[in-house]
């Protein structure tokens, strides 16, 4: 497989599935992990770990495009959180059932999702960052001032969680088969020949061209698609917080999804999970002992950035090798 | 770069477990504290004003030896990072791991609404003495959110507004942040200043962080009216009076303004360009009574600062709750008689130097001082009572009800009386 242009980043794609029982146990073995885990945490802990799952989701529905066709996106922020406010706006300000706001969330993220890929497919590299950053940003100055809609500043509340789904286990369940269902369509959908083509497109995309594929459609429907899913990473997030404010859509949000992806290791989908609960552990750990919480986070990213700059899994991945004696990854 | 690597994720896999193990290490030390988690800004755009919250509330507990109705009094401080998705998760982190018995604190109202919300759902305590949004004590007020020792945002705007009206002021100009903070004093004072006959010639309203007001002054310049009535916070305050001062227009148009602007967090950092600005507020650091005076000497010996509005509130509030504390016997355990201790439980003896009790909604009813930026004889800058408002109810002089019929206050909903 060819190195894409991306350089480091996009390098890393995934092994061809040479392995598939490998990772089924493996996938098999941390489903159970995670629902037996809820059983040792305090209630607080399984909140954390619904928010790691939320995020992870998030993540690794940027890593979709980042990894798979080489298109890094600063929307998906603000498509999650376009989806958290359509979720909480219908269920109080128009009385629908949580279940039916829900879907509209997910559907209204995918729209804006649609859209914003029309402005966007035809860039990449650099333009592509640059022009979803702007786009996410529009979405956040319209948050802000929309004040009638969104609440302004304040944002919007609301009391989602009813009966059974009130417990904090209970929800962590919910969220733990959605987002196992979830991340399992996003692998399938990598490894699916469409999802093939992507990464054609990400390795070449004259040579795609030439192959008679439309290049720009493919990409669009890869950029709705993974804004479908982080919209329902987002309509999930609304659930989990009852609450959505501007700071949900805002750029920090693209931000701090992409690090995920990054941290866990572009184009290893399920490192994503593991950038979520590197990230969003240690903010709420170093947090309570220092206000300089953010200087340590950031010496902590330089350093897995220096010492592992295709993410933990990926370089764990490749010390396993090592370890075994296998020959390096393949390319 | 192999064993390289190894050594580098093993030594910070052991440095994180080691930091995930401390608090399970600590959580045994005392028999049965009383715990206080406190939340507060410490990094983010408000980061100075919530080291000043924390500074308050450690002033009042170190000044009691940390010791209530006999049981120790232990501070779980959470950084909420000016952002309302951190205070929740703090929030949570506070209730549901920490077992607190109440919270307390917060700064931006964004970040107050988001915690309200949460501790709607589960009953615990939550005591605001900063948060102003109207609507937690009025319109959207929960049983367990009281607002000790703090202020409903237009509470303080009504009585400036006819204070206005009193000066011969009949028309006033109004520049303000354009948030609901900002919507809710401005609202608060051009309601009563129209409802007076007063009339509001025009409303400027700009973003945070706005860095050139010169398009407003200009205008301002232009206009011809009585008074400027300005609510600001934050750098933009200052921004606003050193550029209101370099436009020629200070001592031309008289200065009115919201609590917030002229707050020493503010004008410590300022010159005379705040000299005689006007503002209405609870509590007057240069209020000439001997608790206040001696509140004042206490946090300039220990900070070097004149207390600010953020120091003040959280102190007092601590202190109102330590004293349903002493009511209750120590009985933090049960909330219900918590809130009620709090809620019937009178503030003597705090910085204000007079009695103060909580309305029906969980709002202080305060004597409300009308201030004036004087200078002081160490050059340094504060406010000075000129007027006193007794007995101001956060609805001033409307039924309650009624009042809570008409909208919030907010861009489009200013109270506006229509002539």
């Amino acid at each position: 497989m060819r190195v894409g242009h991306q350089g480091a980043a996009a390098s890393v794609v995934a092994p061809a599935p040479t392995r598939p029982i490998w990772t089924a146990s493996i996938v098999v073995l941390l489903l159970a992990g995670l629902t037996i885990l809820h059983l040792l945490l305090s209630n607080y802990q399984v909140g954390l770990a619904t928010e790691i799952l939320i995020f992870g989701a998030l993540a690794m529905s940027i890593d979709v495009l980042a990894g798979f066709a080489g298109r890094t996106s600063l929307a998906h922020g603000a498509i999650f959180g376009v989806a958290a406010y359509v979720v909480i706006y219908a269920v109080t300000q128009l009385g629908i059932t949580p279940v039916a706001a829900f879907l509209l969330g997910v559907v209204g993220a995918t729209l804006v999702a649609a859209l914003f890929s029309l402005v966007s497919v035809r860039a990449s590299g650099v333009y592509f960052l640059l022009l979803t950053l702007a786009l996410g940003m529009i979405v956040w100055g319209i948050c802000l001032r929309w004040t009638d809609v969104t609440g302004g500043e304040n944002g919007l509340r609301g009391t989602l969680r009813s009966g059974l789904l009130r417990d904090a286990r209970v929800f962590y369940w919910v969220v733990l088969v959605s987002v196992a269902l979830l991340s399992l369509a996003m692998w399938r959908f990598v490894r699916s020949p469409f999802g093939l083509t992507l990464r054609g497109i990400c390795d070449s995309e004259s040579r795609m061209h030439s192959l008679g594929y439309n290049v720009h459609f493919h990409l669009f429907i890869g950029f709705t698609l993974s804004g479908f899913f982080a919209g329902v990473a987002g309509g999930l997030y609304a659930f989990f917080n009852n609450f959505v404010s501007p700071s949900s859509v805002a750029l920090l949000q693209s931000v701090q999804g992409l690090l995920m992806t990054i941290v866990g290791g572009v184009g290893t989908l399920f490192g994503s999970f593991i950038g979520s609960a590197a990230i969003l552990t240690l903010q709420n750990v170093v947090s309570s002992y220092t206000e300089r919480w953010q200087s340590v986070l950031g010496i902590v990213f330089i350093v897995i950035m220096i010492f592992a700059p295709e993410g933990l899994i990926g370089a764990a991945r490749s010390f396993l090798t090592r370890v075994l004696g296998k020959h390096p990854r393949r390319r | 770069m192999n064993r390289r690597q190894f050594l580098k994720s093993t030594g910070v896999s052991f440095v994180v477990s080691g930091i995930g193990a401390a608090p399970w290490i600590s959580a045994h030390a005392d028999a049965a504290p009383i715990k206080i988690g406190v939340l507060a800004p410490l990094t983010g755009v408000v980061a100075a004003g919530g080291r000043e919250m924390v500074e308050g509330t450690q002033f009042y507990f170190d000044g009691i030896g940390n010791k209530v109705a006999g049981r120790n009094v232990e501070l779980i401080i959470e950084d909420d990072a000016s952002n309302p998705d951190t205070a929740l998760q703090k929030a949570r982190k506070l209730v549901e791991q920490s077992n607190v018995h109440f919270l307390m604190g917060n700064l931006l109202a964004n970040t107050g609404l988001a915690v309200a919300n949460y501790v709607k759902e589960n009953g615990t305590p939550y005591f605001i003495p900063i948060i102003a949004a109207d609507d937690l004590t009025q319109r959207g007020r929960i049983n367990n959110v009281i607002r000790v020792a703090g202020y409903s945002a237009s509470a303080f705007t009504h009585p400036l507004g006819d204070w206005a009206l009193k000066q011969g002021y009949r028309r006033i100009l109004t520049v303000s942040q354009d948030y609901s903070f900002g919507h809710e004093q401005c609202g608060g004072l051009v309601q009563v200043f129209t409802e007076g006959g007063g009339e509001i010639v025009q409303q400027f309203w700009h973003p945070l962080n706005t860095a050139d007001f010169s398009p407003y002054l200009g205008q301002i310049a232009n206009t011809k009216v009585d008074a400027v009535f300005v609510m600001e916070n934050g750098a933009d305050a200052t921004r606003f009076l050193q550029q209101y001062a370099n436009f020629g227009l200070k001592g031309q148009i008289p200065l009115i303004s919201a609590m917030n602007t002229t707050d020493q967090s503010i004008i410590r950092t300022l010159g005379p360009e705040c000299e005689g600005i006007v503002s209405a507020a609870h509590f007057a650091e240069g209020a000439d009574n001997p608790t206040t005076q001696k509140f004042v000497a206490d946090y300039l010996a220990k900070f070097n600062k004149i207390p600010s509005l953020f120091g003040f509130s959280m102190y007092s509030g601590a202190m109102w709750i330590t004293l349903a504390i002493e009511k209750l016997g120590g009985n933090v355990e049960d909330r219900e008689a918590l809130l009620a201790a709090v809620r019937s439980t009178e503030l003597i003896d705090s910085p204000l130097g007079k009695p103060v009790k909580l309305d029906p909604y969980g709002n202080p009813i305060y004597d409300v001082y009308v201030r004036k930026v004087l200078r002081r004889a160490d050059g340094k800058f504060w406010n000075v009572p000129i007027e006193t408002y007794p007995n101001v109810s956060q609805f001033w002089k409307y039924d309650p009800e009624t009042y809570m019929k008409q909208p919030p206050y907010s861009r489009t909903f200013q109270g506006i009386k229509k002539s």
